[in-house]
């Protein structure tokens, strides 16, 4: 077992392009939950119609890459809407079995056969990133950083989503301390005295609904830039349990938090990942094999969202007091 | 607020040191990573863990360019000449390992796939679990157990994962009357086995105002329970009734064990709901995976009341096994009812879930009664696992699909009643089922979460639930 090795392939995780789009869709779950107080369990959903929207209008109508980028924006815009007409004068619990069940509904018929045309089915679309690798400005070759290697084509999409990551943290930043990220924190914290003040309360959180919505479908398709392919099994529930558990790690209610939580939680999983591999490659856990690993990790997760919550509700950069907020 | 801004800045002094030395070794390293074109495949099986040594051979056009096994991550991959239309990899399925197979179009009629310059083309092969081409061949009577036909049908689009159940007992070619009343069937067990299940979270939600999004595994739990005593290798042998008491005895103490180390903590600690839920869902992963790790990722069967001849019933066919899963069911149902209406248990469980400050005050124990609601929602969590598992297959997502169509089932017929649960249930099941008559099989269960949908938007507390001020 090389510890370097591990440490090496632990940091590659935490910059890689796949902590880059947990952070952005992190960061639209924070708008969410962190200063509405909405409990969304379907960001993943949120994700997959930003990422097909991106897939499709390349693959089938033949538009160019920032118009599917745009359309998968419109689709999570529509999406939120959907979601929150129902769902947002209700009671929290309502709209958290409601994301989850719509986000699972999505990716089923985004899989089902009659589909197939439009989504590819469980084959999903591949080949829509094309144009995005072409202006790659960076010249073919490998990146090494403090040890790990990316290639040029990696390093492209870390820039990019690195990039949004960055402006999406500034957009919610502004957002969040300006008079309009007061009401929703006051929303959060007591709906009913910022709807005795005057205020449309069901407005605001929809505003909220829809813009970290956007933020989730941007990070779909990012995560599409970089995997190259899109298929209905990448958006499992589990995906919004990942985004929950960094979020909270780093910190709800906090600009910093969900990039920081998406970070650390990566570069955890990675140590997490590498040990237990490294051991059973020694033979040490001679009652696991190596399909185990994946599912011991999101054990790990699991474990690490019970201990958070219990411990540690206001994560590493959060403040105690912003956390104890009340379901009514 | 200064903290705050001091560890932002100091973040953002991070973020950009880190492009900065990116951007400022450009090529160190240039030898290592080949820039060139190439297909990558990444295969993992249907529990996203990596498959090692499976065999692939890359082709362009019908010439072999290359051909290797994929490593310990599941990761292969192989360089290929030049940018390209015609490239192709095909995979033997020979080299799988035991447990998973692999649809037909991944060795046979693979498709072709483009590669562009400089593009690391990666390419998707499903490993889906074996048992259902396996199993094909033992169903006894095609008519009335499809599901090995289903299987080996579906085997191509893979329903294995979302499948909740495939086994409609409906082949093509019945007339449209006799194919609804089959199905009206089949929707009333599977509508049962959810409202056996959802009886516990509506308890749960009515006593604590928790959701509790780890009741679908307590159901996996159930189910897996019974398997291992009937048919693990500790406990082999083990009929499976007595089995199921085993199990549903595991699943109370489950529930029991929840309440007393998790739950009873978290409120005398003032912990808010959303927190609640956060650590629910937490639980339900960390359940769910150690039941994966502890009895691997395939679907399985019960090895009693398998092959059954089924019975007519005028235009209906039901074999044995589904019809003493319905009785059970329906009996349990009128137990539970009878107890929540008349005994002192029963009826403080219902107080408790009505106003639980005003049941504290008239005398109620109430801390007790939520021990006793979380039991026997365990205990009933678990007796529906294990009819569930015994009507379709027992996998360890098993009950989280379950519980998306519990969910469906408890805001149907009201949040926090148990009564609701049970209507909600049956209707969730009826939908589910007979929306296979015109629509496809893949989409039963996204028919039953829209009717939930419809519900909400219309009468958001439900079929039986009272009307509160919301929102």
């Amino acid at each position: 077992m090389d510890l370097l090795q591990i440490l090496a392939e632990a940091f590659r995780s935490a910059i890689a392009p796949t902590a880059a789009f947990y952070a952005l869709a992190a960061i639209g779950l924070n708008m969410h939950f962190g200063y509405t107080g909405l409990l969304n369990f379907g960001q993943v959903g949120f994700m997959l119609v930003g990422a097909y929207g991106v897939a499709i209008s390349v693959n089938t109508f033949g538009l160019p890459l920032p118009v599917g980028f745009l359309v998968g924006v419109l689709c999570a815009v529509v999406l939120a809407l959907l979601l929150g007409i129902p769902t947002l004068r209700l009671r929290a619990d309502y709209l958290s079995i409601c994301t989850i069940a719509v986000a699972e509904v999505l990716r089923l018929l985004y899989r089902a056969q009659f589909a197939a045309p439009l989504t590819g089915g469980v084959y999903g679309l591949q080949g829509f990133a094309r144009s995005f690798y072409d202006v790659n400005p960076f010249p073919r070759g490998s990146y090494g950083l403090l040890g790990v290697n990316f290639t040029h084509q990696a390093l492209w999409v870390m820039v990019v989503g690195w990039g949004l990551v960055g402006v999406a943290c500034a957009i919610s930043w502004m957002l969040v301390h300006s008079p309009w990220g007061r009401v929703l924190k006051g929303i959060r914290e007591d709906e009913d005295a910022v709807r005795s003040l005057g205020k449309n309360v069901f407005a605001y959180k929809m505003q909220s609904l829809v813009l970290g919505g956007v933020f989730g479908a941007l990070a779909g398709g990012v995560w599409m830039l970089a995997q190259q392919t899109v298929t209905p099994e990448l958006f499992m529930p589990q995906v919004t349990f990942y985004l929950w558990a960094m979020l909270l790690l780093g910190g709800a209610g906090r600009t910093f938090g969900p990039v920081l939580g998406a970070i650390i939680m990566w570069f955890l999983l990675s140590i997490f990942d590498g040990l237990l591999r490294g051991a059973a490659a020694e033979g040490l856990l001679p009652f696991l094999s190596n399909s185990d690993v994946g599912a011991l990790r999101h054990a790990f997760v699991g474990l690490a969202l019970l201990l958070l919550i219990i411990y540690r509700p206001q994560g590493i950069i959060g403040k105690r007091e912003e956390m104890l907020v009340n379901v009514k | 607020m200064r903290k705050g801004a001091h560890v932002r800045k100091r973040l953002v002094t991070l973020l950009l040191a880190v492009i900065a030395v990116i951007l400022a070794v450009p090529g160190a390293a240039s030898a290592d990573t080949p820039g060139g074109e190439s297909l990558v495949v990444t295969l993992t099986d249907p529990a996203k863990s990596p498959v090692e040594g499976v065999l692939l051979t890359a082709y362009k056009g019908e010439e072999e360019i290359g051909s290797d096994s994929t490593d310990s991550d599941g990761e292969w991959r192989v360089e290929v000449p030049g940018p390209g239309s015609d490239y192709r990899v095909v995979l033997d399925p020979e080299t799988l390992p035991d447990g998973v197979d692999v649809n037909e179009q991944a060795y046979e009629r693979a498709p072709l796939r483009p590669v562009t310059e400089g593009q690391e083309a990666r390419l998707l092969f499903r490993l889906v679990p074996e048992a259902e081409a396996t199993q094909a061949p033992e169903e006894p009577s095609p008519s009335a157990e499809t599901d090995g036909a289903a299987g080996a049908d579906d085997g191509a689009v893979d329903d294995s994962a979302d499948g909740a159940a495939a086994e409609t007992g409906v082949s093509a070619g019945t007339p449209f009357g006799v194919a609804a009343l089959q199905l009206s069937v089949s929707g009333l067990i599977f509508g049962l086995i959810i409202a056996i299940s959802a009886i516990g979270l509506s308890l749960i939600f009515g006593t604590t105002r928790m959701t509790n999004f780890a009741h679908g595994d307590m159901v996996t739990f159930g189910a897996m329970m019974a398997l291992m005593f009937s048919t693990g290798t500790i406990f082999g042998g083990i009929p499976l009734i007595i089995a199921a008491v085993l199990a549903v005895l595991a699943g109370a103490l489950l529930g029991l064990g929840m309440e007393w180390f998790i739950w009873k903590p978290l409120r005398k600690r003032n912990v808010a709901l959303i927190q609640m839920f956060i650590v629910s869902i937490g639980f339900a992963l960390l359940i769910r995976h150690i039941i994966t790790v502890a009895f691997g990722a395939n679907r399985m069967r019960y090895n009693e009341y398998q092959i059954q001849q089924p019975i007519h019933i005028g235009p209906v066919s039901i074999v044995p096994r589904d019809l003493i899963i319905m009785g059970i069911a329906i009996l349990v149902l009128i137990l539970v009812g009878v107890m929540l209406q008349y005994t002192r248990i029963g009826k403080a469980m219902r107080a408790v879930s009505d106003n639980r400050d005003l049941a504290e005050s008239s005398g109620i124990n109430v801390d007790r009664i939520t021990l006793y609601v979380w039991g026997l929602s365990g205990a009933l969590s678990a007796l529906g696992g294990v009819l569930y598992g015994l009507n379709q297959t027992v996998d360890w997502q098993m009950g989280f699909r379950l519980l998306l169509l519990m969910f469906a089932a408890v805001i149907l017929g009201g949040l926090g009643t148990a009564y609701g649960a049970m209507v909600g249930g049956i209707v969730v099941g009826l939908v589910a089922m007979l929306s296979t008559l015109w629509f496809p099989t893949e989409l039963m269960n996204a028919w039953a979460l829209g009717i939930m949908i419809v519900v909400l938007l219309v009468r958001p507390q439900g079929i039986l639930g009272r009307r509160e001020r919301v929102g």
